[in-house]
């Protein structure tokens, strides 16, 4: 052993190195989600097989052909996973090219409103606030962006411009009011939040009964399709779904990236985010970081909002933030919190949404298997330790502070 | 009983905290393990107290090897800890906290047996001179009351070894004296005693043996007869002054002047009553007292962190009550806060951000609201290599630095203002004796260099090796004001609360 010792010393130093850029990695939360969304695949994947009735069929039998139950397990799981990929992302079995991309500018479309607020509440969570409203503000703001849409009628351009702005406004006075309640005396944005939304919902519920809201000719709650100059454009033609909102969001999400890591603003939306105190002790005002944190993500939630009244949904019904807002909070999680990552998981999840439809018809599972999925996604990611222990990581470097 | 520690070594990923340390505490003796912050004194007790598995090693009590796998082990064979933050429940009594974990029941009921609770508390508390009232709520006791009822919890539960964690860091002087005098009688009535301190003073008075530790390793044994100098330099690793050089002071012009400062609390408690005071160019007034007698309200309602109730602050003749924290900040005071992790520092901010904590708006650091990295970095290279900041680059995190090399960087972005006045907060709190010297150098330096300079300390050491004048605190009022030569007794006795018509 001392023989060979010396030698190898400068090996091993190297080794080590590698050795601890692994652990880094290993350690690093970004592993953590990746595996997150492996071990929900494959947690989702015993759902599928106990859930496709072949394999139960099969399964009837399985002490005297047990190889049956393992095909069909086997069929049930390529079959599912094939259509996810095929309603998610290429279709492969299209006559054309274009049939054969338009899941994935599908998956971007349904991205788009969850970048937009997934961005708004990861400014939100980096500043230290647990905003839940975004599903609100999406209402309002598409609530405003609808009116606009339907009830002016501007030179095209102009119309979709004012409309955009109008989503912009209404999301951001749904994000003002709880950040200024915070700010001014303490209510908690979680609950005043939350309040907001049902406020919001209800709203737009009552507005849909009135007259002026309502289409001519129809007594279902719904608004009038909002003037075609007041509608995002289709940016791939009209054969595909994806439209100018998206282009947007991608904006956004470099906007918001320099806003936070470029600006003064930024800067003090951190600190005030990571310690408040020594924000406040630097001489940062607090509560104007709070309000102005709260009014730029409801901003971001109400073009969340105009991506779905002017790009996708067109007229204006109480389902019109679908759960879009609420599942901006996974998005954002799943992100970190970082414009980069939260479109990401925004396409993530637009891809398994997308892909529910496809899921049903083609391997007929229900559409419920992949809310179960994300839903799984987010338990492992709220819960590292569980993560680390299914694929053995090591847990992360006790800091020095430990040891004082 | 005796206990022996045979090779103890604890690793945190890469970082060794013990590496092979061996001491015996003989019973009836008190051994000190002298060390800086961040030595691995506390990490090798709680291996001992079982809070920790060592990786290699082994505890020995009485010579056979025992294993513990958590402090309900170690202190069933016979192992006492005082913590540093207590381990009390403040709303109950001083009996149902010695109780606690080992509650006592009788009859058909299974209630509570609080008498013999209270006889245990009474025999323990008379055996040793205490004066521990057992029915008093916790939470009504001064802090030196509450350390005891945390022993009389060791010694209930037949502790024959006992370990202190640096038990004085929260005493006023006579407290120390009371502690000092208990351990005493603990070790003569045969308790194996192990004090955990960096305080040298200590050492001397009472150990029998000491242990020094630096960076996890054992790196010398000496006796108290062993002068501070010397036990300095085993614990730094270099030698070490004791004193802090400088000149007599000469004050120039007032600077600050506090008015009749008032401070109600939330709650209604009159936290700051009543206090004036003036600050001189080229002087440093420390204030010294108990922590809690409002040492900290003055220098937060210096800053405007918190508001004054009634009286008025002025720097330079110009009031600055009012203002936002901001522009006091920006009309010439530098700001240390007592609390460093908690006000000074965004712990996931890097170094270099830190550094511009409160000037990051102003240029070069950024220009029209945008931030311009280039010149915050420049300045941080240049802050980290002036005042020795110990990191591996400015880009990692406050938090990944040890308490000395925070502290640094809060004064490094202090300093780096031209400043009429600064205020520090205990700017030596957990700092090991080689930063403690930096930073009083630093302090005399602006000091010398024409800011007036505010210290709150509750370490006297440090207030009497700093100070031009020495203002001591009690109950929200200044005691008096008194001259750095005052005697360690007075100055003990005035932060009791006795007034003293000495002034300088």
């Amino acid at each position: 052993m001392s023989a060979t010792a010396e030698p190898q010393a400068p090996q091993r130093t190297r080794s080590d190195e590698a050795r601890s850029m692994l652990r880094e990695i290993a350690e690093s939360s970004a592993l953590v989600i990746v595996l997150a969304i492996v071990a929900s695949l494959l947690l989702g994947g015993i759902l599928i097989v106990l859930a496709d009735p072949d394999v139960q069929e099969a399964a009837g039998y399985f002490f005297s052909r047990p190889a049956d139950t393992l095909s069909a397990a086997w069929d049930a799981l390529s079959s599912a996973y094939s259509a996810m990929f095929a309603g998610a992302v290429y279709n492969a079995n299209a006559a054309t090219f274009a049939g054969a991309i338009k899941p994935f500018t599908q998956t971007l479309t349904v991205a788009t409103p969850l970048i937009f607020a997934g961005l708004g509440l990861g400014m939100g969570f980096r500043a230290g606030l647990f905003n839940i409203g975004a599903q609100g503000q999406i209402i309002i703001g598409a609530t405003l962006g609808a009116m606009v849409g339907f009830m002016w009628h501007l030179p095209v351009g102009l119309h979709l411009l004012v409309a955009i702005l109008a989503c912009v406004l209404g999301g951001s006075i749904w994000g003002f009011i709880p950040g200024f309640l915070k700010a001014r005396t303490g209510a908690h944005e979680v609950i005043t939040t939350i309040m907001l939304n049902y406020i919001a919902l209800n709203l737009v519920a009552y507005l849909l009964t009135r007259e002026a809201f309502q289409r001519p000719g129809s007594n279902n709650p719904q608004t009038p399709v909002i003037d075609e100059s007041a509608q995002y454009p289709l940016i791939l033609g009209s054969q595909f779904p994806l439209h100018l909102g998206f282009v947007l969001a991608i904006a956004a999400a470099f906007g918001v990236w320099w806003l936070m890591e470029r600006s003064t603003l930024g800067f003090q939306f951190r600190a005030v985010g990571a310690n408040p105190q020594a924000a406040k002790t630097a001489g940062m005002s607090v509560p104007r970081a709070i309000i102005l944190v709260m009014t730029i993500a409801g901003a971001l939630a109400g073009l969340a909002g105009s991506a779905q009244i002017l790009g996708t949904q067109k007229s204006l019904t109480v389902d019109i933030a679908a759960s879009f807002g609420f599942d901006a909070i996974t998005v954002a999680l799943l992100g970190r919190s970082r414009p980069v990552g939260i479109v990401l998981a925004a396409i993530l999840f637009g891809g398994l949404r997308a892909s529910g439809p496809t899921l049903q018809v083609q391997a007929g599972l229900p559409i419920d298997i992949v809310l179960v999925m994300q839903s799984l996604i987010v338990l492992f990611i709220a819960a590292p330790p569980l993560v680390r222990f299914l694929f053995r990581l090591p847990s992360p470097r006790v800091v020095k502070e430990v040891t004082v | 009983m005796k206990l022996e520690l045979r090779g103890i070594t604890k690793r945190f990923g890469d970082f060794t905290a013990n590496d092979r340390i061996s001491i015996t505490v003989e019973p009836g003796t008190v051994h000190a393990l002298l060390g800086e912050n961040g030595a691995g004194k506390s990490t090798l007790m709680n291996v001992l107290f079982g809070l920790y598995q060592a990786d290699e090693g082994e505890v020995l009590l009485d010579d056979n090897v025992v294993r513990f796998a958590g402090p309900g082990d170690a202190m069933a064979a016979g192992i006492g800890m005082v913590h540093q933050h207590f381990m009390l429940v403040h709303p109950f009594t001083v009996a149902e906290n010695v109780m606690l974990g080992h509650e006592v029941v009788r009859g058909p009921a299974r209630l509570l047996d609080l008498d013999q609770a209270r006889n245990n508390v009474r025999e323990i508390s008379d055996r040793f001179g205490f004066h521990v009232d057992p029915d008093a709520v916790v939470e009504d006791l001064p802090v030196g009351s509450q350390q005891r009822v945390e022993i009389i919890k060791a010694l209930s539960r037949r502790a024959e070894v006992l370990i202190l964690d640096e038990p004085t860091a929260v005493l006023t002087p006579q407290e120390t004296d009371e502690l000092l005098a208990i351990v005493r009688q603990l070790r003569d009535s045969g308790t194996a005693v192990v004090l955990i301190t960096h305080k040298l003073r200590e050492v001397q008075e009472i150990a029998d043996k000491i242990t020094v530790i630096r960076r996890g390793k054992v790196v010398g044994t000496a006796l108290p007869t062993a002068s501070r100098e010397e036990l300095a330099s085993l614990m730094v690793g270099r030698a070490v002054s004791m004193t802090v050089d400088k000149a007599p002071a000469t004050p120039g012009d007032v600077v600050l002047s506090v008015k009749d400062l008032t401070y109600v609390d939330q709650f209604g408690v009159t936290q700051l009553d009543s206090v004036s005071f003036d600050v001189r160019k080229g002087e440093i007034l420390a204030i010294a007292g108990v922590q809690g007698n409002g040492q900290t309200e003055i220098t937060e309602a210096i800053l405007g962190k918190i508001p004054a109730t009634s009286g008025q602050v002025f720097l330079d003749g110009d009031v600055i009550t009012d203002l936002p924290i901001k522009d006091v900040l920006m009309s010439g005071i530098g700001f240390v806060p007592e609390d460093r992790t908690e006000d000074g520092l965004v712990a996931g901010f890097s170094i270099a951000n830190n550094l511009v904590l409160d000037i990051f708006d102003r240029e070069p650091f950024s220009k029209n609201g945008v931030l311009r990295p280039r010149a915050i970095a420049e300045s941080a290279e240049k802050n980290v290599a002036q005042f020795d900041v110990r990191t591996t680059s400015i880009g990692a995190t406050a938090a990944s630095l040890s308490g000395g090399n925070q502290q640094k960087v809060v004064l490094a972005r202090e300093l780096s203002r031209q400043l009429k006045l600064l205020i520090a907060s205990q700017p030596t709190r957990g700092l090991d004796v080689g930063s403690i010297e930096f930073v009083h150098s630093r302090i005399v330096a602006e000091r010398d260099g024409g800011a007036a300079v505010l210290i709150v300390s509750s370490e006297l050491d440090e207030v009497s090796a700093l100070a031009d004048r020495i203002a001591v605190m009690f109950h929200g009022r200044i005691v008096g004001i008194v001259g750095p030569e005052t005697s360690r007794e007075t100055l003990g006795l005035m932060m009791a609360g006795a007034s003293t018509e000495v002034s300088a």
